[in-house]
């Protein structure tokens, strides 16, 4: 959605305006929905819930959900709120974030600049491994995880989702690398720039947004993930997603919903952070990821 | 040979082969972890795996052990409503919403964010917020009674014919935003000589949309058929938050049963031949789908 693409040239009147605003804000409301439930119940004591109040805002506002979501909440067995499977999922994005872009920029270089018979064949295949349901690699995964002893830890999740991240990664920076010069780099090569040399000094200096766009994508999805977080980790390991369905989902004692929705916001934060920050970054992302090309 | 002429091969060499050793690190993780993992698993589904893998060959005795099974027919009866639902639903609401928003709207960019920030969410936040607020204890329900209308009913997620479609709504929910960014995209790349062309000539903006417009969207409806489909397929997260497959199995998909069947009850083959078919549906409409992107690029 560039700003700058044409407005359709269709001719509204007053009555069809007002209509399609009243259509636009009721629409509005329905998207809004779920995130005032969320916090306008986060802030209320559970009895006020439990009354049948939950369209209502809080009669007392009270900070004790949150404070007992992140640090003393049960999740599974032990009492320890979110904080440390926050921090676990900050310890698994960072390296898989950080690694699958360096990765993803390289083979778009060499996939786009330093072309070679087969080329489009292995991006083929890079990009039908984003697709996949991954059901199909839970089994032996774990398996591998187990053996070389990786299983339960917060390093073999990042794994996981360096392997699986890659092919996103080289699809943004491939598309982008392409509409790059390529006389740039020739007119480099001829005055004896080497490989590394030509993708410092003159692809990368211009990799700015896609780079941004890449790592909000990888960002979100791995913070995002739950599916491999419930495969692959241990109690101790567990990102944030998982904790919460523990959270929410744990039948013993009385459901605290006002402490539910405190933890799914934590959770939803940093993703939610982003995109209000650098939402532009992330449609392109969301964009490119869906229409090729 | 001279050790000059030598050292000089030796480098062409390596000029040559420099960008291919960079790019094998990537290449080779995905040739072992995604397509050696397939064929492991597609393997696994023609043994006697249970709890851990097997490799005794049973032949198709999983496939047809998974065809008799009540909970695979019903997880694959519930993702044809809900892929079939949340296709259709998110492509009109998207083209709507994208029709609505493309006629220079005020504070177009803040509605845009507005109708767009679910896709930024984890399916695990949507389901939790949607698993209380459909709740008829202390959702929509018991608000609506609170209201004064004492007989108000609305606990689909309870009911165990019905619960399918609270899937739908969350999923609707979250993704139908993407899907008019799609097509506002669509909208803002058509050439607008055409249209005013028809406009000179008496055309109404209905007809605008309908003969004009909406048949120039093609690829966006292809894009956004391909992503939701493919997102169908997947759709897992979002049952476990929401009704954790139930009540009973009244919400279970392919992805949910794949991983209970391997997981939990012990029938790796099983699961392993449910992995193998929620792949060869994908891959019927991934592979065209990449293969004409990457072939209109040459």
């Amino acid at each position: 959605m560039s700003s700058n693409a044409t407005a359709t040239v269709v001719r509204t009147g007053s009555g069809a305006r007002f209509v399609i605003y009243t259509l636009l804000a009721l629409f509005s409301l329905f998207y809004l929905l779920p995130l005032y439930v969320m916090v306008v119940n986060s802030l209320k004591p559970l009895s006020e819930i439990q009354a049948g109040g939950m369209m209502a805002l809080p009669n007392e506002w009270t900070f004790a959900p949150w404070s007992t979501a992140w640090s003393t909440a049960q999740i599974g067995v032990e009492a320890t709120g979110l904080r440390p499977f926050f921090w676990n999922s900050i310890i698994m994005v960072v390296p898989a974030v950080a690694i699958s872009t360096v990765l993803g920029a390289l083979n778009g270089y060499v996939l786009t600049k330093w072309r070679f018979r087969g080329d489009t064949i292995i991006f083929g295949l890079l990009l039908f491994g984003c697709f996949i349901p991954f059901q199909m690699v839970l089994i032996p995964m774990a398996r591998m995880l187990g053996i070389v002893g990786l299983a339960g830890t917060v390093p073999g999740l990042v794994f996981v989702h360096l392997v699986y991240g890659i092919g996103f990664s080289t699809l943004y920076f491939r598309n982008y690398y392409q509409q790059f010069p390529t006389e740039l780099v020739r007119a480099a090569m001829i005055d004896g720039a080497g490989f590394f040399t030509i993708f410092r000094r003159i692809m990368l200096p211009s990799s700015g947004p896609i780079a941004v766009v890449c790592i909000i994508w990888q960002f979100t999805n791995i913070w995002n993930d739950f599916l491999f977080g419930a495969s692959f980790s241990d109690f101790d390991s567990q990102p944030m997603t998982v904790a919460l369905n523990n959270l929410v989902q744990s039948s013993t004692g009385v459901k605290e919903y006002n402490v539910h929705f405190a933890g799914a916001i934590m959770a939803a934060l940093p993703t939610l952070f982003v995109y209000i920050v650098a939402g532009r970054y992330f449609v392109r992302g969301l964009m490119a990821g869906s229409v090729k090309g | 040979m001279s050790q000059v002429a030598q050292n000089r091969r030796r480098k062409d060499w390596l000029r040559e082969a420099l960008p291919k050793i960079v790019l094998s690190p990537s290449l080779a993780m995905v040739l072992v972890f995604v397509y050696g993992f397939i064929f492991f698993t597609f393997y696994l589904s023609f043994t006697d795996s249970r709890i851990l893998p097997s490799y005794g060959l049973v032949g198709w005795e999983n496939y047809s052990k998974l065809f008799r099974i009540r909970a695979w027919d019903t997880a694959v009866t519930n993702l044809l409503i809900f892929g079939s639902l949340y296709i259709v639903i998110c492509c009109a609401l998207g083209l709507t919403l994208a029709i609505l928003l493309d006629q220079k709207i005020r504070a177009e960019g803040f509605i845009r964010t507005i109708y767009l920030y679910p896709m930024a969410l984890s399916f695990i936040v949507t389901g939790t917020a949607w698993k209380w607020f459909l709740d008829p204890g202390i959702g929509l329900q018991a608000v609506v009674r609170g209201w004064g209308w004492e007989s108000f009913t609305f606990d689909w997620i309870k009911d165990g014919d019905m619960a399918i479609y609270t899937i739908v709504i969350a999923a609707v929910w979250q993704t139908s935003g993407f899907v008019m960014a799609m097509f506002l995209a669509g909208l803002r790349g058509i050439d607008n000589e055409v249209l005013k062309a028809a406009q000179i000539d008496g055309a109404s903006n209905f007809a605008l949309y309908r003969r004009i417009v909406i048949p120039q969207l093609r690829p966006a409806f292809m894009s956004a058929f391909v992503v939701l489909s493919h997102m169908a397929i997947k759709s897992y997260d979002l049952v476990i938050a929401l009704t954790g497959g139930g009540p009973g199995t009244a919400t279970e998909l392919p992805a949910t049963f794949m991983y209970s069947y391997t997981f939990t009850r012990n029938q790796m083959g099983i699961g392993a031949a449910s992995a193998t078919i929620m792949l060869m549906a994908i891959a019927a409409i991934m592979v065209p789908y990449i293969y004409s992107e990457l072939r209109e690029k040459k």
